[in-house]
């Protein structure tokens, strides 16, 4: 079994013929079949694709033909990009069913790449939440504790990884939805700079601050996936149209001497669970003995982020999900010759979504509104400015800005259920990355020691930059590993049945 | 005083096209006026004279060539649909502005 | 208690708005490249982003914007340094995401003027009409309401959509408040629209084809009494879609909110339905509450930054104004005043222009397509351009001009070719409609009207040469037309002596 090997051993043993494509993606079947009926990461397998797009890749490999690095490898992909005739929920009723005619680009590169894609993986409705438990299918559960939430909106593809159902994933980060799914699974996950992969087929909730992102075990399978994905797309106007940065080779390089890495002052203390805080700075030591300088930026604006965003987020999605309306695709609730098209979209709506989505909805609504518009969305769009402004000085005096991924670790399903504001918090250190649209990562960086959870180190780097994440995190990932004497995950108990 | 009454969270439902019932209003005019309450502060730290950013990226005049690129079939176009008849999505009576 | 018209202009001043939407013709759509034909099969010319497919995006269409810019540059507008699209919320089926992609408060071109000129009893008068604003934006798809028996929407059982005409480039002209037409509102109006349809049509962006949507009127009208000073509410007529009911429409409006106001009733802020029977405007469903529709910037679109460079580019494409161009022509064609307005009225400037460069003649093809073919065009109620092609009448008209058909060989010509028995190579071969030209066969004719009329040859060997006119018409007719009364006159007379 190779499943618990990185994408990139997975890799070498395609090119030697140790193993081929189709018994790779077979033996990730297989861990699925035993754990997923616990963890449930996923909503959707696609068997039959997947073996047959393995067995394309090991004829093709034998046929001598040079393939791209990640031929041949599994893949978790978030419900919420499309996939040409899979179903795609978002993990809503309302898509219950649903069946694109057509691919996101995201997937069109890893089908051209030969990335093998299991199925379709768990998240919070329409990305809004940081759970998973608003789900519409169920809660997926956490790995390392069954009855603790995996993080969320991308729960699902961060579950898969850390219960070796996949090596690789993708999510989609609009207030952190990657990165604190990956630091309370502990697993890798980056949000590139905004307009650094395709938006093209990424089912929209906030379409300023909405980017997908690739999610694995370790730092380099992650940028390998970057790679893949990553790159202008001329169906999105909001794609840069610029080489995407080399983060492969960044993953690779292993040295940030003389680095300047600014430890943001406003994400840390209160709300920031203690265990979390020893090991960031845990972390932080492990930096300056590679010879990094670290310095205190200060970034006042930070704390008006969450409110703005809960401002923005809502008032884009109140207008995106405008087009759930039962007439061209998804549920259609009371067309019984007794309603009108009207009343049937606003029953269809009313079943068809789930209570967060509602409730996001009617905020932005109003927040729109007129009479509202400038003392709401107007004010968020100006704090959203201030934000940008205080990143631009913080990197003036540095080269990327740390932060602890969440303020927690990963807490008891229903915990926070009944409590959106406390839910909302989970996003505090995230959210920032988004408003400006830079890039961000999340690694993890220990267990925390009230609760031997995993903790997430977030590093942030200026747009188009993303190659100094990559950087600073390959570097204080080989560290940590070499500190701990082995991958984290592998201090998770193992789950009932893992392969 | 609550920031917002339920009648103008009905209207905000109406306009949002959502059907609600009387419970579902009741909870979520309190909800929404504890969240509305908590996101009000951005009004309080930027000044007239911050501008607006809508958008992360500062990026202008991206277009596309006047070029025709194949449809789908109407197969695929209607693939979705939950009714349709004469290669046409169908709905139920449309009231409102003719 | 309805007013007539005269009674209206008595008492009241009407202040009219215009908005004008011009479907553009680009191959393309706005935002992504489905094919814009008219007329093709349902659902055909349909993707996921004009179907509003979860997760499809927007790229727009860089001719949508030229052609845009052209239409400001052509109005006399300020091309805005800076725009942007924004998202305009409301519900309605026939709109796939929606909300419409249009432009709200920075839109791409902004306070230009056209010119209009009408003919009344007092001599011309011209009306400066100002342009607040020229945007672009996205059309809706198509409901078919089936079932019930009025084919409307009310009784209707269900609908059917269509979205192939869903994001098809639309441009919204928008006048600023149009004061000061008193009694001329109507025919103000509708010269506005038909000015406007020139230069579009000049600047070759749309079909501006009235009868197929491609260009749409909305009508904003109030009334106020003479020398109050105060504005009246106005009403908002949809889709009045010809230049007939755009003049219709005003006065409709006029008369029906001048005999509210004189039985003392309110005018309402409504939308209403121009109905091209009777001329009159009826109220459209009234909302409860209003709609709001929170416009906010397109977040899937960035904004439009034309450089001066590319404007520049543009202003050189445009073409002669379409005032400018009827001046020259005029000067060039030697047309009185009166028949020129009577070929911009009839709409066949173009028409005549084309005929003229492929050879003709300026006078006659005026007077083939003012005359013999506009009357058979107005029998059967269709476009001269219909029934006959340009190329066809410029052929004709140069057999005529050779002396190979007379006029009235001419006309059966024509009458042949509208009847379908093909070119008029092909009518004059198989009706057999040659020039008699044969010298030796006409003198036979006129030995023939000679011998019949011995008298009138005496005199016009005397000197009598108008009494020839009698000998000459018996030649025509000998020959059944189909000589050439010059010729004959020309063989006449020297036989004759003279």
């Amino acid at each position: 079994m190779l499943i618990r090997e990185s994408a990139s051993k997975m890799a070498e043993a395609l090119a030697n013929k140790e193993v081929s494509a189709v018994e790779l993606t077979n033996q990730h079947f297989e861990q699925i079949e035993a754990v997923d009926k616990d963890v449930h990461a996923f909503l959707y397998l696609d068997k039959e694709g997947a073996i047959s797009q393995a067995a394309d890749i090991d004829k093709r490999r034998a046929a001598g033909e040079k393939l791209s690095p990640l031929a041949g490898i599994p893949l978790a992909l978030k419900d919420v990009l499309t996939q040409k005739g899979v179903p795609t929920t978002c993990g809503s009723k309302i898509l219950a069913g649903w069946r694109p005619p057509y691919d996101a680009t995201v997937v069109t590169k890893l089908k051209s790449a030969g990335v093998v894609i299991l199925g379709k993986t768990n998240m919070d409705e329409f990305a809004m939440g940081s759970s998973t438990e608003n789900s519409a299918y169920g809660p997926t559960h956490n790995p390392w504790d069954l009855s603790r939430i995996p993080g969320g909106s991308g729960g699902g593809s961060s579950a898969a990884l850390a219960a070796f159902e996949a090596p690789l994933a993708i999510g989609t980060d609009t207030g952190g939805s990657i990165r604190q799914p990956a630091a309370v699974t502990g697993t890798v996950g980056v949000k590139p700079t905004y307009g650094g992969v395709s938006r093209y087929g990424l089912v929209a909730f906030s379409s300023s601050l909405d980017q997908a992102g690739p999610c694995a075990r370790t730092v380099l399978d992650t940028a390998l996936l970057h790679q893949v994905i990553a790159g202008f797309d001329p169906r999105d106007s909001t794609s840069i149209n610029q080489a995407v940065p080399d983060v492969v080779a960044a993953a690779k390089k292993q040295n940030v001497a003389g680095m300047k890495i600014g430890i943001v002052k406003q994400l840390s203390g209160d709300g920031y669970q203690k265990g979390v805080e020893n090991k960031f700075n845990e972390a932080i030591s492990e930096l300056v003995k590679l010879g990094a300088e670290i310095v205190e930026v200060s970034c006042p604006n930070f704390e008006y982020a969450l409110a703005a965003y809960y401002l923005i987020a809502p008032s884009e999605c109140s207008s995106n999900l405008a087009r759930f309306d039962s007439i061209r695709f998804g549920l259609r609730v009371g067309d019984d010759g007794t309603h009108g098209a009207e009343e049937v979209m606003n029953l269809t709506r009313q079943a068809g979504f789930g209570r967060e989505v509602k409730r996001r909805i009617i905020l932005g609504t109003y927040a729109l509104s007129s009479g509202y518009y400038d003392a709401y969305y107007g004010s968020a769009q100006k704090v959203r400015t201030l934000i940008k402004r205080d990143f631009e000085a913080a990197f003036e005096k540095c080269d990327v800005l740390v932060s602890p991924t969440a303020p927690t670790t990963a807490f008891k399903i229903g915990e926070k259920a009944n409590d959106p504001l406390a839910m909302y918090l989970n996003d505090i250190a995230t959210i920032p990355v988004n408003m400006a649209g830079i890039g961000g990562m999340s690694l993890p960086c220990g267990l925390a020691d009230e609760d031997n959870l995993p903790v997430g180190f977030q590093i942030m780097s200026p747009a188009m930059k993303d190659e100094r994440m990559y950087l600073v995190g390959g570097a204080l990932e080989a560290a940590l590993l070499a500190k701990w004497g082995k991958p984290i995950l592998d201090f998770a108990p193992k789950l009932v049945g893992s392969k | 005083m609550a920031a917002i009454s339920r009648d103008e969270v009905a209207n905000l439902a109406r306009l949002a096209r959502i059907a609600m019932s009387d419970a579902e209003l009741d909870h979520l005019a309190g909800e929404m006026d504890v969240i509305l309450g908590a996101v009000a502060r951005v009004q309080e730290v930027a000044g007239k004279d911050v501008p607006a950013t809508s958008h992360p990226l500062d990026v202008n005049n991206v277009v596309r060539d006047d070029e025709v690129v194949p449809s789908l079939s109407p197969n695929e176009a209607l693939s979705g649909a939950p009714a349709s008849e004469d290669q046409r999505f169908k709905v139920p009576q449309i009231l409102g502005e003719e | 208690m309805s007013l007539n018209y005269e009674q209206v202009i008595e008492k009241y001043e009407p202040t009219l708005g215009l908005e004008v939407h011009v479907e553009l013709n680009t191959k393309s759509k706005m935002f992504c490249g489905c094919a814009t034909e008219f007329g093709a099969k349902p659902n055909t010319q349909t993707c996921p982003v004009c179907l509003g497919l979860p997760g499809a995006l927007p790229v727009v269409n860089k001719k949508a914007i030229e052609s845009t810019i052209l239409i400001g540059l052509a109005l006399n507008c300020s091309i805005a340094p800076y725009s942007r699209f924004a998202r305009k919320n409301y519900f309605y089926p026939d709109m796939p995401k929606n909300f419409q992609t249009s432009q709200y408060d920075e839109p791409i071109c902004v306070n230009g003027y056209l010119d209009v000129e009408i003919e009344t009893d007092e001599g011309n008068k011209s009306f400066k009409i100002e342009i607040e604003r020229v945007h672009m934006e996205e059309d809706t798809g198509k409901s078919l309401h089936v079932g019930g028996n009025t084919g409307r929407i009310h009784g209707a059982d269900y609908s059917l959509l269509d979205y192939n005409r869903a994001g098809i480039p639309l441009v919204e002209i928008v006048t600023k408040v149009i004061p000061n037409t008193g009694k001329y509102a109507p025919q103000v109006a509708r010269a506005y629209v038909a000015a406007l349809r020139d230069i579009l049509r000049g600047l070759q962006v749309s079909d501006v084809k009235m009868e197929q949507g491609s260009l749409r009127c909305d009508v904003n009208l109030s009334l106020s009494s003479i020398g109050s000073g105060k504005l009246g509410t106005r009403s908002e007529t949809k889709n009045v879609n010809s230049l007939r009911s755009v003049e219709r429409a005003v006065t409709g409006e006029m008369i029906r909110q001048a005999s509210k106001l004189e039985q003392g009733e309110r005018i309402i802020q409504e939308t209403r339905h121009f109905l091209e029977e009777s001329g009159q405007t009826r109220p459209g469903r009234s909302k409860e509450q209003a709609e709001d529709y929170r416009y906010f910037p397109e977040p899937d679109l960035v904004p439009v930054v034309p450089e001066s460079k590319w404007i520049e580019e543009l202003r050189k494409a445009l073409p002669e104004k379409p005032a400018d161009r009827r001046k020259r022509l005029q000067a060039a064609w030697a047309v009185p005043d009166k028949e020129m307005a009577a070929m911009v009225n009839a709409e066949l400037l173009d028409t005549v222009e084309q005929t003229v460069l492929l050879g003709a003649d300026a006078t006659k093809a005026r007077s083939w397509w003012l005359g013999e073919i506009s009357r058979i065009a107005n029998d059967r109620n269709v476009f001269p351009t219909d029934l006959i092609s340009v190329k066809d009448v410029a052929e004709i008209i140069a057999l005529i001009s050779k002396g190979e058909l007379t006029d009235k060989l001419a006309r059966q010509v024509v009458e042949g070719v509208i009847a379908g028995e093909g070119t008029p190579t092909d009518v004059i071969g198989k009706r057999g409609l040659k020039v008699v030209s044969d010298d030796s066969q006409l003198m036979k004719s006129i030995e023939a009207a000679i011998a019949a009329s011995p008298e009138t040859a005496e005199r016009v060997r005397g000197g009598n040469i108008p009494a020839a006119g009698a000998l000459i018409g018996a030649v025509m007719k000998a020959t059944g037309g189909q000589a050439d009364a010059a010729k004959v006159r020309e063989l006449l007379l020297k036989h004759l002596g003279q």
